[in-house]
């Protein structure tokens, strides 16, 4: 029982046996949450940073919170602009960070690829806190700790993943994570959002939203970037909500006692109508709660991984 | 001075020369070429330093030539100079190069043409053939001055990794080339399909999330350069052929009589786009690694003549471009050292005969650029290459000649090395 | 072949276990504020069982809670590996408590430092005692037990087995050539 590895890159080089290592411990960790004292000095002396190319309060927040919870230090480096235009290059900034001798790195950066090639660059922890649109591995691990506290399994369950699949690296790493775990997947959205040969990667692919989520145990919708608006993978925003938007009538297709998620931050009124955001099937909150733990344990796998 | 390169096996397409014989070098032409020619060379009294050169069990091929190489000066000699390039070149076995014209400033007027020209003549090394831009600074509206290129030594015409989005100024463009016979070479590429891409459109860049550039995007301009070629009733040459579509158009089009030439590159022939799973850099390239089927496609392509050109697209990038997150890398591959080695594992694996590999680098190559090289005739230029078919040896990236490094084969072990450059009469590389 | 040796049998371990909960007794003046909390694993069925002796002899049930302390040891970043998580879970407020911790083997101590630690961070305890089935020796650090089964002097390369299960019968201690 161990997590046998230097980085978290992604879920798709995981084992059923590591997410449900990951997943168990997380669980172990909604504990120190609700504590009086919300801290254990485990990571003591450890030091975590937070190295963001892209904007999220969100994820960092979590990140941070998770890390002092277990008594790490918390250097937190935001950046908007690339090493690029800088002037130096993506691996001098990683061999700089290198020096200062952190432990773990956490790192959200437009780019795909970018915590894989930063990991080989240093010796520390790499977590991958999204990458472009390739993966979002903490996130799939924290909606799938929802799903398991839910519904009391994954395997079996139905999931719908619904919108900009092409372009979510949340998309990507849940299908990665349920598909090994058991859980049936399918994808809907306009074709135009959908990558060429999704369906090789063992998911259902519907273009219509009421067949994506029919008997669906879960619905998780996507973000929609507003600004591909441009990029005419959908004529308007108005098409897209009235064919996408996932509201009460059209829930009728999913099981009765669906839950609905979302990574966050939502448009209402776009890919998810106010009243089924806010009413009673949204684990919206929850996932939020399960992020940090998910997190915490992340990094307590990841800091006891080093010999 | 007279060189006799004994005993080796002749391999010469251009005079369909398979055999094992010697070659006699006089000056800065082939003299002769055939059986037992040491006495015919003592007998040359005229000469009295006569070197000989023990080359058996090594192939002697005519000078290789690499139509395709981006030599980075003016503008970019932190990449490549001339000279580096040259250097690479020889060391890979090649005589003569042709380089884009995608430097800075672009070589779309005379001087740069002199300016590149200049430059290789102080190298000494390989010959090297410039390529001018299509349009003035590449930008795809107006005509550069063709003819007074070609006066300067412009060996043909190419916008390269800015393809000639206008297919009007392509029409235009072929008939101005097709008026002063000499070749326009293409980069096809629509960008409004590529535009954003980072790799092939597939099942690989569906895992990774990154935004594809999808086989189309080669296809339909690699037809639209076709059709023009075949209205206007010219010739027109295709780059780097990476996708199954566009090998089948080609085939297609020769079959009805269009005058079209292609090359395609070792790195389409031997990686497929599962390379990119490490998020690499050094495998971006455009265009970019394919599929496993495109792989095959262009590999049959070649082998039945339908490409009758491998040039390396040489393309020398820094650590700036390249130690960078793989959306910002630039695109490209060095090629000439490894270029030779990695063509032959087509050999080896039987896809090709060494006959026909070496047409491909030589004779064919001279075809399509229409300079008098890659021929072991007598009378020709003394660019010849000594190969060794036993020399195994592994890349290093760190050894190489050119002033970059950004190659994804290093660490690959490859089955044979040049041994022997021969440019002019004079050895510019040896291992012997 | 490992040399092996039981040093206790389960009725053994039944003995000593109700004179340490009469001595728990003694000492804390009956029940009032007295609980009980096992740290994981091996401290889990003794805290449980003492709690069951006490709660027979005073009539009165006493509270058990589960310790893990596993967040709290100073070898997490020296292990090489981290451990799995065990359960905490101690369902009633230790301020103003006398806690009894109960292990089964005291030995360096070190695992006592982090259940202390651990339990200050889920409230303000009166007292912390300590029961313990084996005092095996050894101490690193300045930590004695209140309550001892049984003294077991030992040498660094043995190693001391406690087995406790849900059926008493196979309970046993054992003192083993580590290598």
């Amino acid at each position: 029982m161990k997590l046998a590895r230097k980085d978290l890159l992604g879920i798709q080089d995981l084992s059923v046996e590591e997410i449900n290592l990951v997943l168990d411990t997380a669980d172990s960790f909604i504990d120190v949450s609700t504590r009086e004292i919300k801290k254990v000095p485990t990571l003591r002396g450890v030091t975590v940073v937070n190295l963001f190319y892209e904007p999220s309060t969100r994820t960092r927040t979590s990140f941070e919170i998770a890390a002092k919870r277990l008594s790490a230090d918390t250097i937190n480096i935001a950046t908007s602009t690339s090493s690029v235009v800088k002037g130096e290059t993506f691996i001098d900034t990683a061999r700089n960070l290198e020096a200062m001798n952190p432990d773990i790195i956490v790192l959200r950066h437009s780019a795909a690829g970018s915590p894989h090639m930063l990991s080989r660059a240093v010796r520390q922890s790499v977590i991958n806190a999204g990458d472009g649109a390739h993966e979002h591995p903490t996130q799939a691990l924290l909606d799938m700790m929802t799903m398991r506290e839910k519904k009391k399994r994954l395997a079996g369950l139905r999931v719908a993943i619904v919108g900009d699949i092409a372009h979510s690296r949340v998309a990507r790493s849940n299908i990665y994570g349920l598909t090994k775990m058991g859980a049936t997947v399918s994808v809907g959205g306009p074709i135009t959002m959908m990558p060429r040969f999704i369906e090789r990667l063992g998911v259902e692919v519907h273009y219509k939203l009421e067949d994506a989520i029919r008997n669906a145990d879960i619905i998780m919708m996507l973000r929609v970037q507003l600004e591909r608006q441009d990029t005419n993978l959908f004529p308007t925003l108005r098409e897209y909500a009235r064919y996408y938007c996932l509201n009460r009538k059209n829930i009728g297709a999913a099981k009765d006692d669906v839950l609905i998620m979302h990574p966050g931050p939502m448009n209402r009124g776009v890919e998810i109508s106010p009243e089924v955001a806010d009413g009673p099937y949204s684990v919206i909150l929850e996932q939020v709660t399960n992020g940090v733990a998910v997190r915490m344990a992340l990094l307590y796998l990841l800091s006891g991984g080093k010999s | 001075m007279t060189t006799l390169l004994r005993g080796g096996r002749v391999i010469d397409p251009s005079q369909k020369i398979d055999d094992v014989m010697d070659v006699l070098i006089e000056g800065n032409r082939i003299a002769a070429t055939g059986r037992n020619l040491v006495e015919d060379a003592k007998g040359r009294k005229k000469d009295p330093g006569l070197t000989v050169i023990d080359v058996r069990g090594k192939l002697v091929v005519p000078g290789l030539i690499d139509i395709h190489t981006h030599l980075r000066e003016p503008g970019y000699e932190y990449k490549e100079t001339v000279e580096s390039g040259c250097e690479a070149a020889v060391a890979g076995g090649f005589t003569s190069i042709a380089c884009m014209p995608n430097t800075n400033p672009v070589n779309d007027n005379r001087s740069v043409t002199e300016f590149i020209l200049r430059q290789a003549q102080k190298a000494g090394l390989a010959t090297v053939y410039p390529i001018a831009a299509v349009s003035r600074g590449s930008e795809g509206k107006a005509l550069t001055e063709f003819g007074d290129l070609k006066e300067a030594g412009a060996a043909g015409f190419s916008d390269d990794g800015r393809p000639v989005m206008h297919a009007g100024l392509m029409k235009r463009a072929l008939e101005y080339a097709h008026s002063l016979d000499l070749p326009v070479v293409a980069h096809c590429e629509d960008w409004q399909l590529s535009k954003g891409g980072l790799m092939n459109e597939g099942l690989v860049s569906t895992e990774l999330g990154m935004p594809g550039i999808p086989t189309i995007s080669e296809d339909i301009m690699v037809m639209r350069d076709i059709l023009i070629a075949e209205y206007v009733g010219t010739s027109v040459h295709i780059c780097h052929v990476s996708s199954a579509g566009a090998v089948r158009i080609l085939r297609q089009a020769r079959e009805r009589g269009v005058r079209v030439t292609a090359e395609t590159a070792p790195q389409y022939l031997l990686l497929t786009d599962e390379a990119l799973k490490g998020f690499d850099t050094s495998c971006k390239v455009n265009p970019p690694l394919r599929s496993a089927e495109d792989v095959a496609a262009v590999r049959a392509g070649l082998r039945d003549g339908t490409i009758e050109v491998i040039a390396s697209d040489h393309a020398p990038h820094s650590a700036i471009e390249k130690e960078v997150e793989f959306e910002y890398a630039a695109s490209g591959m060095v090629g000439l050292e490894t270029s030779l080695g990695l063509s032959w594992k087509l050999v080896e694996e039987g896809v090709l005969t060494p006959s026909e590999l070496i047409a491909r680098m030589t004779v064919n190559a001279a075809r399509v650029l229409r300079i008098p090289k890659g021929t072991l005739k007598k009378g020709a230029d003394a660019d010849v290459t000594v190969i060794d078919p036993k020399k195994t040896w592994t890349v290093d990236v760190r050894a190489f000649r050119s002033k970059s490094r950004n190659s994804p084969f290093n660490g690959w072990k490859l089955p044979v090395k040049a041994v022997l450059t021969i440019v002019g009469g004079e050895i510019k590389y040896s291992e012997l | 072949m490992k040399k092996r040796k039981v040093v206790m049998d389960s009725e053994g371990i039944e003995r000593s276990l109700t004179r340490v909960a009469y001595q728990i007794l003694e000492r804390n003046k009956g029940v009032e504020d007295l609980v009980l909390v096992g740290i994981q694993k091996g401290g889990i069925l003794l805290a449980e069982r003492l709690g069951k002796k006490i709660s027979r002899i005073e009539g009165v049930p006493v509270p058990a809670g589960k310790l893990d302390i596993t967040l709290y040891r100073d070898d997490i970043m020296k292990s090489g590996r981290a451990r799995q998580l065990g359960k905490t879970d101690i369902p009633f407020s230790l301020d103003g408590k006398k806690v009894v911790l109960v292990d089964d083997v005291l030995f360096t101590g070190r695992t006592i430092r982090a259940a202390m630690d651990a339990l200050m961070d889920f409230g303000r305890p009166k007292q912390i005692q300590l029961a313990v089935l084996i005092d095996r020796g050894h101490r690193e650090l300045p930590i004695r037990a209140d309550f001892v089964g049984k003294n077991l002097p030992s040498s660094h390369s043995e190693a001391v087995l406690v087995r406790i299960s849900k059926r008493k019968t196979s309970d046993s201690v054992t003192i083993e050539e580590a290598f």
